[in-house]
């Protein structure tokens, strides 16, 4: 504000280039570009997404084929199982749905999308990165530790999480998972405060806030939300590592018995770490799919060539379901013993959320309606988003009432909801992001075919592993055991009519899981030989990031500042010569169009 | 041509629209731009860049005491083994250091926009003795329980003491880091575009923060004994 004066010299364009480092490590490595960073948290997201995956095909291998021997790896043993559990869930909340959405294409595209040069404090986004890398190699160590990986959950529950002697892997492997933890913490702070920082301060001339993309939207919710949501994980990590390393009792209750050994504790409450832990968790969830659904609005109105249908309400709407999600946190404690007054309340506020969440699905179905739609992969996979998030998050109505939620917490429906909604659909939210920024990020495009390949059998695929899960959910399906068979032996009898839609989730999640390597592979071959793409606008699209060179240089406008005149989605704006106007076209355009067509007015009133 | 027909209407209309808001871009940004202008993007020094930041960071703070807070709340209240300690006189000491130094502070930010670069040093030099004194009377007052044979494990309200104490001790040696940068900073500001601008935006934000850490420790301390 203070340069307001300073700052006029005039609509000219001022050229002041900023040249790219010129050594590989401070281009490639330790980079303080915005995209360079951004495409090594994609990197980190993709080794996470792989180890995440594969802990998920042995959890189905095993529960499968308990007594199976398999090569290389032997038994999974139920201490294992609950290893791979832990791991799998870790892993994948926060170095793959919370790291890809927000650091890597958020690092990547909110800078260029609103005009700007790079992040307000690159040195800090750096380090978040470098944070976060760090964070995920302690993770990984777990599993090399004496006695291996922690079992008590990604929710990390006390008092099993709180006692060391508790189980396999709850020793040093636990407190390398907070220590992961907490790391991952700090890196994403940085990230959050980057990130609010940048889209407040660093907007381009005329970007003014209801002009934004609603992909910006979504990621600076997502921001405040990591902001005020992670300080709470970090606080509760600090005091379960000292319960269990210096003997303070926050978590652990008096005249607890492990082993038949009373533990030293005293009065802590298990149910404080609940809540301290579902405070940052529910948000978590929201951090995971509201960049998704940022990108769909995208994805959508850029392939339906209509503009966004009702951007106020979108935008309005992101943000009731970020503020919304801070307090609900209790619906996954419904069974604590919570009073079931406090019970009715967080079950009312969550089946609120879901009057932003339609209006969500309303207006894209409002973009989609009567549109030139053209399906290319990530229009495929935006649509796909849409179909899991619907499918997902009605079965969040049925948890969100506390009568409901009784019979089904913990068992497979749970897992089928949640996998829906904020795994699947984010990850298709990715891939959806992946398809669509690819000839932007490395100027070539991804193949078409296999995408379209990739995306109607992971469509099929993850329908059919989630699907199945609710009605075994239905019938009482336990979730986080090891075991429903021993010796040929079914071991809960009333589960045995399952063993068929078990058998036919290990199969669908076993092809699945083998499809992304057809991903896998566009990717990384695309990189290098796929389709060059010589234009900067390959979708006709109209946010600033189209408006630059593909991949865009160093200090992304080649320093010529863009400057804004319209909203981000001016589709098929009737009198236009195109379908599409881009946000950087001056009024100039638009005006004479208008006189033009002015003749044709008066035929509008038959 | 009859998509045309209908059109100019709906151009007419749009202008009332948001998305498709068609706003003339004044001279400062346009009517679209808000409070903080975009225009201080492609390497024009922003100063309000640190202040939004600093403000940010402080709100992550906040949530980092207010979840530790709750936390203390409930543990107070959900078993009868809860023995407030009472209050190292040590801490009174504390108290007043940190206070001054706000004080110290303030002085040398004042000699800065006057221009006296040597006062403002040697006030900001004062600053950060007087928060090293604070730490050292924290640490002191730590010795003072440990000897009293007062522990981490010893009770819920003394592992809170240190928990609290150490997380906010820790947040101050931040700000003495940030200190320490302004000091160096100072030598440097007449060299680059920007300096004396810098160096202004840079003090008002390591103070602001400063501030909040000595308003967090009054907090800290009317909880830890008074609340009890």
């Amino acid at each position: 504000m203070a340069d307001e004066n300073v700052a006029h010299e005039g609509h000219e364009a001022v050229v002041h280039r900023h040249e790219p480092p010129k050594s590989f490590i401070r281009k490639y490595i330790f980079s303080l570009d915005h995209k360079v960073i951004g495409v090594q948290y994609l990197m980190l997201a993709l080794a996470a997404v792989l180890v995440g995956m594969t802990l998920s095909i042995l959890m189905r291998m095993s529960l499968t084929w308990p007594d199976m021997n398999w090569p290389l790896i032997g038994q999974i043993k139920p201490d294992q199982y609950l290893a791979l559990l832990t791991i799998h869930g870790t892993m994948m909340v926060f170095f793959v749905l919370t790291t890809a959405p927000q650091g890597g294409f958020g690092n990547y595209f909110l800078p260029i999308q609103i005009g700007a040069e790079d992040m307000a404090f690159p040195v800090l986004n750096m380090l978040s990165f470098w944070v976060t890398l760090v964070g995920f190699i302690v993770l990984i160590f777990a599993f090399f530790v004496d006695q291996g990986a922690p079992i008590g959950g990604w929710t990390a529950y006390p008092p099993l999480s709180a006692i060391p002697s508790a189980g396999p892997g709850q020793g040093t492997g636990m407190n390398l998972w907070i220590i992961s933890i907490a790391i991952f913490c700090v890196g994403s702070l940085l990230g959050a405060l980057n990130f609010i920082t940048t889209l407040l301060n660093l907007r381009a001339k005329g970007m003014s806030l209801m002009r934004m993309p609603l992909t910006c939207w979504a990621w600076f919710t997502t921001a405040v939300l990591a902001l005020l949501a992670f300080p709470v994980l970090l606080a509760g990590g600090v005091l379960l590592f000292l319960d269990r390393n210096l003997g303070t009792s926050f978590f652990v209750p008096a005249g607890l018995y492990i082993k038949d050994v009373i533990q030293p504790h005293s009065g802590g409450s298990p149910i404080l770490w609940q809540h301290l832990f579902w405070f940052f968790g529910h948000p978590e969830v929201y951090i995971a799919i509201l960049p998704g659904m940022g990108l769909t609005s995208h994805i959508l109105s850029t392939f339906a060539r209509k503009p966004v249908f009702g951007y106020r309400a979108m935008v309005f709407a992101i943000f009731a379901i970020g503020l919304l999600g801070f307090f609900v946190w209790g619906h996954h404690m419904f069974i604590s013993g919570m009073s079931p007054y406090s019970a009715m309340a967080f079950s009312i506020l969550t089946l609120s959320i879901g009057v932003p969440s339609a209006v969500k699905t309303f207006n894209w179905i409002g973009t989609l309606w009567r549109g030139k739609i053209r399906f290319t992969t990530p229009m495929l996979f935006a649509l796909g988003f849409v179909s899991l998030f619907v499918a997902g998050g009605i079965t969040g109505l049925v948890l969100g009432q506390t009568s409901l939620d009784l019979p089904m917490h913990d068992t497979y429906f749970v897992l089928g909801h949640f996998h829906l909604v904020m795994g699947v659909a984010a990850i298709f939210g990715m891939f959806a992001g992946v398809y669509f920024w690819f000839p932007k990020m490395f100027g070539r495009f991804m193949s078409e075919k296999l995408g379209r390949i990739h995306f109607w059998i992971t469509f099929v695929g993850v329908y059919s592993i989630f699907v199945p899960m609710h009605i075994m959910g239905i019938v009482g399906m336990p979730r986080r055991y090891s075991r429903f068979a021993e010796n040929g032996q079914q071991i809960y009898l009333f589960l045995e009519n399952l063993h068929p839609l078990v058998l036919f989730v290990t199969i669908a999640a076993v092809i699945t899981f083998a499809t992304q390597f057809i991903f896998f592979f566009n990717l990384f071959w695309s990189m290098f030989k796929g389709k060059k793409c010589t234009v900067n606008n390959p979708w006709e699209a109209t946010t600033l990031e189209w408006a630059t060179t593909s991949p865009p240089p160093h200090d992304n406008f080649a320093g010529v500042p863009p400057v804004v005149y319209r909203g981000a989605y001016e589709f098929a704006v009737p009198g236009a010569p195109k379908d599409f106007i881009m946000q950087t076209e001056p009024d100039g355009a638009a005006e004479v169009e208008e006189v033009a067509s002015g003749n044709g007015h008066d035929g509008h009133k038959h | 041509m009859g998509t045309m027909v209908t059109s100019t209407e709906r151009v007419a209309q749009k202008k009332i629209g948001v998305g498709g808001g068609k706003r003339p871009v004044g001279p400062n940004g346009g009517p679209g731009g808000n409070g903080h202008g975009g225009d201080d993007a492609f390497g024009r020094f922003s100063p309000s860049k640190y202040k939004i930041g600093i403000w940010v960071a402080l709100a992550s703070v906040t949530m980092l005491f207010t979840a530790l807070t709750s936390a203390y709340i409930v543990r107070a209240n959900s078993s009868n083994d809860w023995k407030p300690l009472d209050a190292p006189l040590l801490l009174w000491l504390s108290t007043a250091l940190i206070l001054a130094s706000s004080l110290t502070f303030e002085i040398a930010r004042r000699a800065l926009k006057r221009g006296n670069s040597a006062l403002y040093n040697r006030w900001l030099m004062l600053t950060v003795l007087l928060g090293l004194g604070f730490l050292a009377s924290q640490l002191f007052a730590w010795r003072e329980l440990v000897a009293q044979g007062i522990y981490m494990a010893s009770n819920p309200h003394s592992s809170f003491f240190y928990v609290l104490t150490g997380a906010h001790a820790l947040h101050l040696l931040g700000g003495i880091l940030g200190l320490d940068y302004l000091l160096l900073r100072s030598r440097r500001a007449g060299l680059e575009d920007h300096g004396e601008e810098k160096r202004q935006a840079m003090a008002s934000s390591v103070a602001l923060y400063w501030h909040f850490m000595d308003g967090l420790w009054i907090y800290l301390f009317l909880l830890l004994f008074l609340w009890r």
